[in-house]
C-alpha cells in the first residue's frame, strides 16, 4: 500500500472532482487532483485564499477564453449525423471551463434537485420510439440524504415550501433565498396569473454569510463569469475543505493521457499525465476517480481502451433549449442580481394540452424542462447582435436586447439516443497530441414538439407581464430552419450521458456505484453517468451521486445532515 | 501612441470603426470611444509583458478596493501559444500548426486595411460603407472588436471616460460595492 502515491487519483476539479475530494480527504483518504486547465479560483497553500485573478470583466471572460479550453488548444468537432463525413464544425462546442473549478466556476449555481419520476421514467411514464428511456439504477429516497448533503455542503439558498411539484425533503435549506431580480418578479407575477408555479430558484449563492464566505453582493457578473468575493460555494467550498485537511494536493496544467492498468487488466494502477511543460508522470493509486465532464470522461475512456466499448460515448444528451425573449416599455436593470432568481417546473408536470399535443405529435407524452426567469446583463453581447450602423448607437442607447429584455430559458428534457455520441475526430487533434473529442447530435423530435408546444405560451406570459414584443428560438435550432443553416451547434452547457450507469454490464458503463463494470477501481462522478437527462440543471444531482459513490468507496455514511 | 498600426492604418481602422458605431443623439461614436486604441492594443498585446490580453482582478477600483484591473495576467506557456497563434499567426512554426495553418489578427487587419484603400479615412460616408461592404469577413472581425472596444473594460484601451457604458445605461463592474437588495428587487 505504501509504494502508492495516493489513495485516490482524481481527475478534473470541476464539481465531481472537488466533491469526491472532499469525501474521501474526510474519511481519512489521500487525493492527487489533476487538472488540465490553470488555476485562478483559490490559492494552492493555507489558507486556501481567493486568487485574486476573478474579476466582472466581460472581455476577459466571454471574449477571451480566460476559463479556457481555448479552441486552438482544445478544439472539438461537431456534426449532426454521420452522413454529414466528419465534420461540420470545429471548434468551441459545448465548452465547460477547463480550469480549476470546471464548469462550477462559471455556472450561476441554480441547484434544483430531480423529482422521483425522473429516476423512474421508463416505468412510470413508458418508452419513445427512437430513444432509449431507462429507469436509474437508484430512485430518489435512496439519493435524498445526499442532495441534503450537498445543499449543506455547497451552500443553498431557497425555500422549501415554494414548488408544488417538489418531491418530498428530510429538511429546510441551509439559507433563505436571496433577492428577487425585478425581471423576474414581473414575469413570474404573470406566470402565477396565467396559472403557472413559479418560485424562488435554490441557488448554490450565499444569501447570508455562510461557510466562513460572505453574502452575495449582487454585483451582477454571475453566469459565465466566476466570483470575485466567494459568494458561490461550488466548487470552492468542497475544495477548500478537501484542502485544509492536508490530504489533498492539486495539479493544475496537468492533462490525464490515460488510465493505466496492471497486468491483471480488471484494476487500475493509476494514470499517467503530462505537466506544463509535456513532461509524462505516472501517478500510481488505490483507485481512479473520473470527473472531467461528460465530454472529457468518454474521451480518457476511449484513449484508454477501457469501459463497455459499444456504449461509451453514446446517449450524450444537452438540454433542448428554448429561448424566449420579451422586450419590455421599461428598463429591467437585470444586470443587477443573480442571473436567475425564480424558476417553475410547469411544464414538466404533464397537463392535458400537453398530453394532446404529444399525441399529435405521434408521442406517447412529452416532458419539456425547468423554465428560468432571468434577463440579460452584459453589453458586448448584446452589441455583438445588432447590426451596425447608425441602428446600433441608437438600439444599445434604447437597449432593447439588454435591459429592456426579459428571457426565459427552458431546459428541456433530450432524450438518450444511441447515435448522439461524443467519439474520437479521425484528424483533428489537441495540443498535447491526443484526437479531439467529436459531438454527432441531432434531436429527437420529441424535443421539437415539446418546444413548439410550450414557447407561445411562455411568449404569452412575456406579455401578459408587460412585454411589447416577444419571440423564441430553440438551441439546437429547430432542424430545417435558417437558424439551424447558421450554427447547428448546441450552445447548452449541461452535457449528460456518455457513459450511463446501470446494472447491465453489457447495455452500461459504470454499475449502480458508479464503478466501471470491468475495471473495479475506476469510478465516475461526473454527469456521463446520467441514464436521462430530465429537464433540471444537473450539477447537485451530481453532486449528490458523486457523494454516495464516494462515501461508498470509503465506507462511510453521509456526514452533513441538516 | 499606437503600437501596431501606422498612423495611416490607425487612421482607416477609425474611419471604419466610426461607420460601424457611429455617433448618434446620446451615443459618441467608435473614434470619441477610442476604439482604434483597443484594437491596437489586442493586435499589440505582446508589445507589452504581461501582454495585454487578461486584466488582473478583483476590483477595478471605480467602486472601491484597489485598481487592479490595470495590471495584467501572466499566460502559462500554452495560452501564450494559443494568443500569439490567434494574433500572429501560425507563421509556419510547427507548434502553431497544430490542425494546420493559422492566419493571424495581424495579417487580417493588414490585408482588410489594404483593401479599405488608401484613401478611405478620406472618403464620403456611403462610399465608406460600400467598401466595407465589399470586404464582408474583414468588416466583421473589425465589428467583434469595435463592440469589445466600445463597451468593454477602460483598462483593455476603448471605452474612453467610460463614455460608452454611460451612453447605455450600464455601470459596468461595481464589486466591491455591489448592489443593495432594494437595487435589485425594485422599479427603478
Amino acid at each position: 500500500m505504501t509504494d502508492r502515491d495516493c489513495d485516490a487519483v482524481i481527475v478534473g476539479s470541476g464539481p465531481g472532482g472537488a466533491t469526491a475530494a472532499d469525501v474521501l480527504t474526510a474519511a481519512g483518504w489521500s487525493v492527487i487532483m489533476l487538472e488540465k486547465g490553470r488555476n485562478h479560483l483559490l490559492r494552492l497553500e493555507p489558507p486556501f485564499a481567493p486568487t485574486g485573478e476573478i474579476s466582472s470583466d466581460e472581455i476577459k471572460f466571454l471574449q477571451r477564453h480566460f476559463l479556457g479550453p481555448d479552441p486552438l488548444l482544445e478544439p472539438r468537432t461537431f456534426r449532426r449525423a454521420a452522413d454529414e463525413g466528419d465534420r461540420i464544425f470545429t471548434g468551441d462546442v459545448n465548452n465547460l471551463p477547463s480550469t480549476v473549478g470546471g464548469g462550477g466556476f462559471h455556472a450561476d449555481g441554480k441547484l434544483p434537485r430531480f423529482r422521483e419520476v425522473d429516476f423512474r421514467a421508463r416505468t412510470e411514464l413508458g418508452p419513445i420510439e427512437g430513444a432509449d428511456v431507462v429507469d436509474w439504477p437508484l430512485d430518489y429516497a435512496e439519493l435524498e440524504p445526499y442532495y441534503a448533503e450537498a445543499e449543506c455542503g455547497v451552500g443553498v439558498a431557497g425555500d422549501h415550501a415554494a414548488n408544488p411539484f417538489a418531491a418530498w425533503r428530510s429538511g429546510p435549506y441551509p439559507m433563505p433565498p436571496g433577492p428577487d431580480m425585478f425581471c423576474a418578479v414581473l414575469t413570474s407575477e404573470a406566470a402565477a396569473r396565467l396559472g403557472y408555479h413559479p418560485y424562488r430558484a435554490p441557488t448554490g449563492v450565499n444569501s447570508v454569510e455562510y461557510d466562513g464566505r460572505p453574502a452575495c453582493n449582487n454585483c451582477g457578473f454571475c453566469g459565465f463569469f466566476g466570483c470575485p468575493i466567494d459568494a458561490k460555494g461550488d466548487p470552492v467550498a468542497s475544495l477548500r475543505r478537501a484542502l485544509h485537511t492536508g490530504r489533498c494536493q492539486i495539479r493544475p496544467e496537468s492533462y490525464v493521457r490515460d488510465v493505466v492498468l496492471d497486468r491483471t487488466g480488471r484494476q487500475a494502477r493509476g494514470v499517467r499525465y503530462l505537466d506544463s511543460a509535456q513532461h509524462e508522470h505516472e501517478v500510481s493509486a488505490g483507485c481512479v476517480v473520473l470527473a472531467g465532464g461528460a465530454f472529457e470522461t468518454p474521451r480518457l475512456l476511449l484513449r484508454s481502451g477501457i469501459g463497455n466499448p459499444d456504449v461509451v460515448g453514446r446517449f450524450l444528451m444537452f438540454h433542448f433549449q428554448t429561448l424566449v425573449l420579451g422586450m419590455f416599455p421599461l428598463r429591467l436593470h437585470a444586470h443587477r442580481g443573480r442571473a436567475v432568481t425564480h424558476l417553475m417546473d410547469d411544464p414538466m408536470i404533464p397537463d392535458e394540452a400537453a398530453s394532446r399535443a404529444a399525441q399529435d405529435a405521434g408521442l406517447p407524452y412529452f416532458r419539456g424542462g425547468i423554465v428560468e426567469h432571468g434577463g440579460a446583463g452584459q453589453p458586448i453581447i448584446e452589441a455583438i447582435h445588432l447590426p451596425p450602423g447608425e441602428l446600433h448607437s441608437q438600439l444599445m442607447v434604447e437597449s432593447t436586447l439588454r435591459d429592456r429584455m426579459a428571457v426565459f430559458t427552458m431546459q428541456g428534457e433530450d432524450l438518450p439516443q444511441a447515435t448522439n455520441r461524443v467519439d474520437l475526430d479521425p484528424y483533428v487533434r489537441d495540443v498535447w497530441g491526443s484526437p479531439a473529442g467529436r459531438v454527432t447530435y441531432m434531436p429527437h423530435r420529441h424535443e421539437v414538439a415539446c418546444a413548439e408546444h410550450w414557447a407561445p405560451r411562455l411568449e404569452a406570459v412575456m406579455r401578459d407581464a408587460g412585454a411589447d414584443t416577444a419571440f423564441w428560438v430553440t438551441s439546437p435550432p429547430q432542424p430545417g430552419t435558417e437558424f439551424e443553416a447558421m450554427d447547428p451547434t448546441p450552445i447548452s452547457r449541461h452535457v449528460m450521458g456518455t457513459a450511463r450507469m446501470g446494472n447491465d454490464p453489457r447495455a452500461t458503463v459504470f454499475d449502480r456505484w458508479q464503478r466501471l463494470h470491468d475495471v473495479e477501481n475506476v469510478l465516475c462522478t461526473d454527469s456521463s453517468v446520467f441514464p436521462t437527462s430530465t429537464g433540471y440543471g444537473p450539477t447537485l444531482t451530481l453532486v449528490a451521486l458523486a457523494m454516495r459513490a464516494c462515501s461508498a468507496l470509503a465506507g462511510v455514511e453521509p456526514a452533513r445532515s441538516v | 501612441m499606437p503600437v501596431f498600426f501606422d498612423p495611416e492604418s490607425y487612421a482607416t481602422v477609425e474611419a471604419a470603426c466610426e461607420r460601424l458605431i457611429p455617433a448618434v443623439e446620446g451615443h459618441p461614436g467608435a473614434t470619441a470611444l477610442g476604439v482604434a486604441d483597443y484594437i491596437d492594443g489586442l493586435l499589440g498585446a505582446f508589445a507589452v509583458d504581461p501582454p495585454r490580453i487578461w486584466a488582473s482582478g478583483p476590483f477595478s477600483g471605480r467602486h472601491g478596493g484597489d485598481a487592479s484591473f490595470a495590471e495584467f495576467l501572466r499566460l502559462s506557456r500554452l495560452e501564450e501559444l494559443a494568443w500569439r497563434t490567434r494574433i500572429e499567426g501560425s507563421q509556419g512554426l510547427a507548434e502553431r500548426e497544430l490542425n494546420g495553418p493559422v492566419t493571424g489578427w495581424q495579417q487580417e487587419y493588414r490585408d482588410g486595411i489594404a483593401s479599405l484603400g488608401p484613401d478611405f479615412a478620406t472618403l464620403a460616408a456611403d462610399d465608406q460603407d460600400a467598401r466595407l461592404d465589399a470586404a464582408p469577413e474583414f468588416k466583421q472581425l473589425l465589428y467583434r472588436h469595435a463592440c469589445e472596444g466600445a463597451y468593454g473594460a477602460p483598462e483593455y484601451g476603448g471605452n474612453r471616460d467610460l463614455a460608452g457604458w454611460e451612453a447605455i445605461g450600464f455601470p459596468g463592474d461595481v464589486q466591491p460595492r455591489g448592489y443593495t437588495d432594494d437595487e435589485v428587487t425594485g422599479r427603478d
